[in-house]
């Protein structure tokens, strides 16, 4: 226990990056989940249904899957740099999340903050640094796969990932000048923060001044993550190649999950810059909203329950039963105030984060994918000088009272 | 031996390691990895040093832009794979002794010299964020000309590089 | 105990001793074109620690222009190189010894 209270921020931190893992790994698990059954419901049909009461355990299926299945290397030329690029991938992928801060500093526990890991001053710029180091990992798996067909692939997917970046960057610009600092608590709370609101009910948040810019950071980073309507690259998999083909099982798993966990990273920082991260869009009057968290899983818990009674039958009833009891557990540990008040910001934070994510998956169940030639075009032609247009009108709106002031 | 020592040694070993294996890698592709590491391992120790914002500057340019160009080129162009360096007898025999006895020199010299003797106490990015606005003021203030002279620069550049490697039609 | 400014200044010495070194012994011209960047690298920590030294950013400014000059330089380099590889089909400075081919 001396250890403890002498070292608190180590021990809060070692427990702070645990928890997160952990969650981070089961959210990027169950968000393959989400994903096949918004697609599938967007299509009329029911996706995994029976690998656990409403396909719930197929994310542990294919994981299994992945863990267990045979690891063929293809006759490769460089086996160092085979090996290092899904690790490269992963291991940024996941770096870059815990830079994200997912609830208020005021939270704290030991004196540390509770949903925040690292707090740096410039956490903006050092997460595009990660990202950027990211493309390493497309463009070695690629070339180390000894095909030409990889290797296209991989260099094309590299090419678009740092055209897009460029995009992606200038666009945030528009919010850095709004709050005139890089770090995401000023960002979010800061003199010019996205607290407060206008006509007493339009929350502040950046995405209201910014619209054009957050416009072109989503298109830019649907762009970034390979995702369609931009995964040209990528889709070549379903037909021959791609970067990824002559990986298999565990590997491939590490570069599925680095996709989904860039994915998510990019969906938290358009979140924290744009839709005004922890905050809530209601006014802090309105004291009923610290109960919607409580609320929501008990509502969920009671459609579970009737779900249990009226149609599952067999295994499916008891883990379906398992899941009401827990949906209910959680709601009514919500609703004690103590944890109602501390629950507030990530519970808002997580559900702009699936709005987004939602938002993504709607889009690739309903867009057709852009050719490659088209994708270069308009990640510079079209993307680039709007985003350089919404940085300069940002600019002179802001500077113009000094400019008219001065002559 | 306080945190920040242990961490300058790590990164300063990384970066030899990171150097030595640039000469002494058979592939160009090895070569570009290891360069890579120089430069992680230096932005870390530009975070020892209480520069930040050169930090992430560093990791998002140099690492992440100008590499990956490198590693793009020897990618497309299927960069030789077996490059044999011959050290010569000289070099080798001669030339790496008087090298490391120039290098303990120059510590020794370093060491006892009044810049030498100033302490780095490894200021983290507290207190720090107030140099990103002052650097950027200097950077707008006092040097706007060779701002904007490098962007031009940068524009050449690209000029240069478009008008280069477009095929003869 | 903290780090005194002269260990950056002799590590920044060794990068660029080996840098040097690299650059005079390869043959392939991609990699002699990385020891030039890695020189540069030295030559920002030098900087860097100077600018630390001295309690001022005017080091910290010059590493930034050193980086964009460098970035500028790579590109056009690059190009060159290219071309370089399509005209001679090898990337070997030896065999780069005639004005004419």
């Amino acid at each position: 226990m001396g250890f403890i209270t002498q070292h608190p921020v180590l021990v809060v931190s070692l427990v702070k990056i645990a928890v997160l893992l952990f969650i981070v790994m089961t959210a990027l698990a169950y968000l393959t989940w989400l994903e096949r059954k918004v697609i599938a419901h967007i299509q009329s049909r029911v996706g995994p249904y029976y690998v656990g009461a409403h396909g719930l355990l197929q994310p542990l299926a294919d994981g299994l899957k992945f863990m267990f299945k045979e690891d063929v290397t293809p006759p490769v030329s460089d086996r160092l740099v085979y090996t290092l690029a899904p690790i490269l991938a992963l291991s940024l992928a996941l770096t870059a999340i815990a830079l994200i801060p997912f609830g208020p500093p005021g939270v704290q526990l030991l004196g540390q903050p509770v949903f925040i890991v690292s707090n740096v001053d410039i956490g903006l710029l050092f997460l595009f640094s990660i990202t950027s180091i990211g493309i390493y990992g497309v463009a070695l798996a690629g070339w180390s796969s000894n095909s030409k067909y990889s290797l296209m692939g991989g260099l094309r997917s590299s090419a678009q990932m740092i055209s897009y970046e460029v995009s992606l960057t200038i666009s945030v610009v528009g919010v850095l000048l709004l709050a005139s600092s890089l770090s995401f608590n000023d960002i979010i709370n800061g003199p010019n923060g996205q607290a407060g609101y206008w006509l007493h009910f339009i929350p502040k948040w950046n995405v209201f001044p910014q619209i054009i810019g957050f416009l072109c950071y989503l298109t830019a980073a649907v762009a970034e993550t390979n995702r369609i309507p931009f995964d040209l690259p990528e889709a070549e998999t379903e037909l021959v190649a791609g970067f990824h083909t002559e990986y298999s099982s565990f590997k491939f798993a590490m570069f599925f999950m680095a996709e989904y966990a860039n994915m998510i990273t990019v969906a938290c920082l358009a979140t924290i810059l744009f839709l005004g991260g922890w905050l809530s869009p209601f006014p802090d009057r309105w004291t009923w909203q610290l109960y919607l968290p409580g609320a929501g899983l008990i509502l969920l818990g009671i459609y579970c329950a009737y779900d249990t009674v009226k149609t599952m039958r067999g295994i499916a009833q008891l883990q379906f039963a398992v899941v009401t009891l827990l949906a209910l557990g959680g709601g009514a540990i919500c609703l004690i105030p103590v944890v109602a008040k501390d629950i507030q910001g990530v519970f808002w934070f997580t559900a702009k984060i699936l709005a987004i994510l939602f938002f993504y998956i709607w889009m690739r169940a309903t867009l057709p994918r852009f050719r490659y030639d088209q994708l270069m075009s308009f990640g510079w032609k079209l993307l680039l000088p709007v985003a350089l247009a919404n940085l300069v009108v940002t600019a002179l709106v802001i500077v113009w009272p000094m400019l008219v002031r001065h002559g | 031996m306080s945190v920040p020592v242990v961490i300058f040694f790590v990164c300063a070993l990384l970066a030899i390691v990171g150097a030595v294996r640039l000469i002494l890698a058979r592939e160009p592709i090895h070569s570009a990895l290891s360069l890579i590491l120089v430069m992680l391992s230096l932005a870390v120790l530009y975070l020892l040093l209480g520069a930040p914002f050169i930090a992430a500057v560093q990791i998002l340019v140099y690492a992440g832009a100008i590499m990956v160009l490198f590693v793009f080129v020897i990618m497309l162009l299927n960069a030789g794979t077996e490059e044999r360096t011959d050290f010569s007898k000289l070099a080798k025999y001669v030339g790496v002794p008087l090298g490391f006895f120039l290098l303990l020199e120059i510590g020794h010299w370093l060491a006892h010299s009044p810049a030498g003797a100033v302490v780095a106490n490894g200021a983290g990015a507290s207190g720090r964020a107030a140099d990103t606005a002052k650097l950027s003021e200097q950077l707008f203030r006092q040097y706007l000309f060779p701002f904007e002279a490098t962007s031009i620069l940068i524009l050449i550049a690209i000029l240069g590089a478009l008008v280069l490697a477009r095929k003869e039609e | 105990m903290s780090v005194p400014i002269s260990y950056y200044l002799v590590l920044s010495a060794v990068l660029f001793g080996l840098g040097v070194v690299a650059f005079v012994f390869k043959r392939n011209i991609i990699t002699i074109f990385m020891s030039i960047e890695l020189m540069l690298n030295a030559v920002n920590l030098a900087f860097v620690s100077f600018a630390r030294a001295q309690n001022q950013l005017d080091g910290l400014v010059f590493v930034f222009f050193v980086i964009v000059v460098a970035a500028a330089e790579a590109a056009v380099g690059l190009a060159i190189v290219i071309m370089l590889a399509q005209n001679r089909q090898s990337l070997n400075v030896e065999r780069v010894n005639q004005l004419k081919f």
